[in-house]
């Protein structure tokens, strides 16, 4: 130590000083973060890894065994009612995310374009039915596709029906319908951001190179938005599989999801383990489809460009 | 191609009307039905009434609903403020390895299937013995205000100019005399808009309040209880309604608030004004 100290003399004070002073000002930062850090690991990253532990468990009666198995992934995977369940999950949240993005696109892009001073208030319009409570808000949709409800009275009042229509409520498209309104706000807001990066010079320069409004959006607007509605896909299609308020409330017999198989382990049915495997392996799948789509949407991308 | 241009200029404003009063018009059903005097929410709509309105207080378990939800907003927007102002002047204001992961974790809830994350809470919880109460609802609570606490936090300290703390520093104020004179009044408005937005959401939130509480319910799981009774309809939209009503008044204020604290960060000159 000495004698590397007394080597260099002149380098060596200021050198350390400098490490120091940025080890104190990341140290600094780190130590100002951790109570929040220690709180998410504790709280999230902790309870799932018990999750995926118990997933690999298997419980008699009130005491967990915790010898290695499969045979919970075996019962998730292979069992007809919770394929059936989860696939049924995948297929809803795969249309709700499209009707979410391709309803949010053409309004962003309003914004963004065409808000002029009033992009904020215009946001903050959009946002706000999404702030108020999901609950309520599945429960007026129940309101409105009830057999009594709002639409079928409505439509019977306007002679435009003879009988209360039993096609709106208790299916998979009421639940479609319900999470596409409840989830719209979530769509507009990635895709408004990514449009509002874009460079307005570069949409001049197409007009000046001869594109038309149409080709100029397909090939220079869509394309550099792309960031956004890949996050808008990702932020809709992963929360939605795990739903379970919606189908409950509006899905009927037909309109059931794998959250509500989750739920069930974790109530009545009281089988921890399996209610784990069911939750890992929708988490890993809705994750690989939310993958498999943001390639297809990026390759497709690159080849409109 | 200007007629292109004429009927995309024409059909995007309808369009932007139509979409806004796709995103209102269901929620406007539930004020509607709850001043109609049937129980079954339907047209025509027979007769105005505040019946159900005056039912509420008459409620024992409404009421101990309200309150439970009262304190659990309560505690999860202190909560996840003071933890959302450590974190969001951690990443505004130092750099240090790590930042970016730490800030993703944080923001995790906001894009997880909230039932995975209420699950797991519960799992731990039971085993660890402890019994599920109205603690357990706020701890569930706070983690998933935090995202938003952070991002409201985050937007109101960003280009808050360091160099008005040290000057106040250099001009011999106190550590303590510089927070109160100089940065508090900076990032107040942004605080009061995080603990707004983070009681409207615990307000608000079913999920993990139905996994994680005990025996005492708050609101939004006290009206899934009322749910199941047809009769109780009328009562559960006048409820819905004022938190409808509730919640919007809130948010109206944290958003004003949060541009308020967005101004005074970049324009320094009005601070002081």
């Amino acid at each position: 130590m000495t004698a590397a100290a007394e080597g260099a003399p002149a380098l060596r004070p200021a050198q350390s000083r400098r490490t120091s002073l940025l080890q104190s000002e990341s140290a600094q930062g780190f130590a100002l973060i951790s109570p929040t850090f220690l709180y998410a690991l504790v709280l999230l990253v902790v309870p799932i890894l018990v999750v995926i532990a118990h997933s690999f468990w298997t419980q008699n009666y009130l005491t967990i065994d915790r010898t290695f198995t499969l045979e919970n992934y075996r019962i998730a995977l292979t069992e007809p009612i919770y394929r059936d369940l989860l696939m049924r999950s995948l297929r809803i949240s795969l249309l709700v995310s499209f009707f979410t993005v391709v309803l949010a696109y053409p309004i962003a892009f309003y914004i963004s374009f065409h808000g002029g001073r009033h992009k904020g208030l215009w946001l903050f319009l959009i946002t706000i039915p999404f702030w108020t409570s999901y609950l309520l808000r599945v429960m007026s949709w129940k309101v409105i596709l009830g057999y009594n409800g709002v639409l079928n009275s409505g439509l019977l009042g306007l002679g435009i029906i003879d009988e209360p229509s039993t096609a709106l409520l208790y299916n998979t498209s009421a639940v479609v319908i319900t999470l596409t309104h409840a989830w719209a706000a979530f769509a507009i807001l990635p895709i408004f951001v990514s449009l509002e990066k874009i460079d307005r010079t570069l949409i001049e320069a197409a007009t000046d190179l001869g594109d038309g409004p149409l080709r100029r959006f397909m090939r220079v607007t869509l394309p550099l938005s792309v960031p956004g509605i890949v996050s808008a896909i990702l932020i809709v299609m992963i929360p939605t599989v795990g739903d379970f308020v919606t189908p409950r409330l509006v899905g009927g017999k037909d309109g059931v999801m794998i959250a509500n198989a989750i739920q069930a382990q974790f109530g009545k049915g009281a089988n921890w383990p399996l209610g784990a495997a069911l939750s890992v392996t929708t988490m890993a799948i809705v994750t690989m489809m939310a993958a498999a789509t943001v390639l297809i949407i990026r390759s497709a991308a690159r080849l409109a460009r | 191609m200007s007629g292109l241009r004429k009927i995309l200029s024409n059909w995007l404003p309808a369009y932007a009307f139509l979409y806004i009063v796709f995103l209102y018009l269901p929620v406007i059903f539930l004020p509607i039905f709850s001043v109609n005097t049937s129980a079954s929410p339907k047209f025509p709509l027979s007769g105005f009434t505040l019946k159900w309105y005056e039912e509420l207080p008459h409620t024992p378990a409404l009421l101990d609903a309200a309150w439970n939800s009262l304190m659990v907003g309560v505690s999860a927007a202190i909560l996840s403020t003071v933890l959302g102002i450590c974190a969001a002047r951690a990443i505004t204001r130092y750099r240090f390895p790590g930042r970016r992961t730490i800030n993703g974790l944080l923001m995790a809830p906001l894009v997880l299937p909230e039932i995975i994350v209420a699950v797991s809470m519960l799992l731990v919880m039971l085993q660890l013995g402890l019994s599920l109460s109205l603690v357990t609802v706020v701890l569930g609570h706070v983690l998933v205000c935090i995202p938003y606490s952070l991002s409201v936090l985050t937007s109101g300290f960003e280009g808050f100019d360091r160099s008005l703390e040290e000057a106040s520093a250099d001009l011999g104020e106190s550590a303590f005399g510089t927070f109160r004179r100089v940065t508090l009044p900076m990032v107040a408005p942004a605080i009061i808009s995080s603990l707004l937005v983070s009681f409207t959401i615990s307000l608000d939130e079913f999920i993990m309040a139905f996994f994680l509480t005990g025996t005492e319910s708050t609101l939004p799981v006290y009206i899934w209880g009322q749910l199941r009774f047809a009769s109780k309809l009328p009562g559960v939209l006048a409820l819905g309604t004022l938190l409808l009503v509730g919640s919007f008044v809130l948010l109206t204020l944290a958003e004003i608030l949060r541009r308020r604290a967005a101004r005074r960060t970049q324009n320094t000159g009005g601070v002081f004004a």
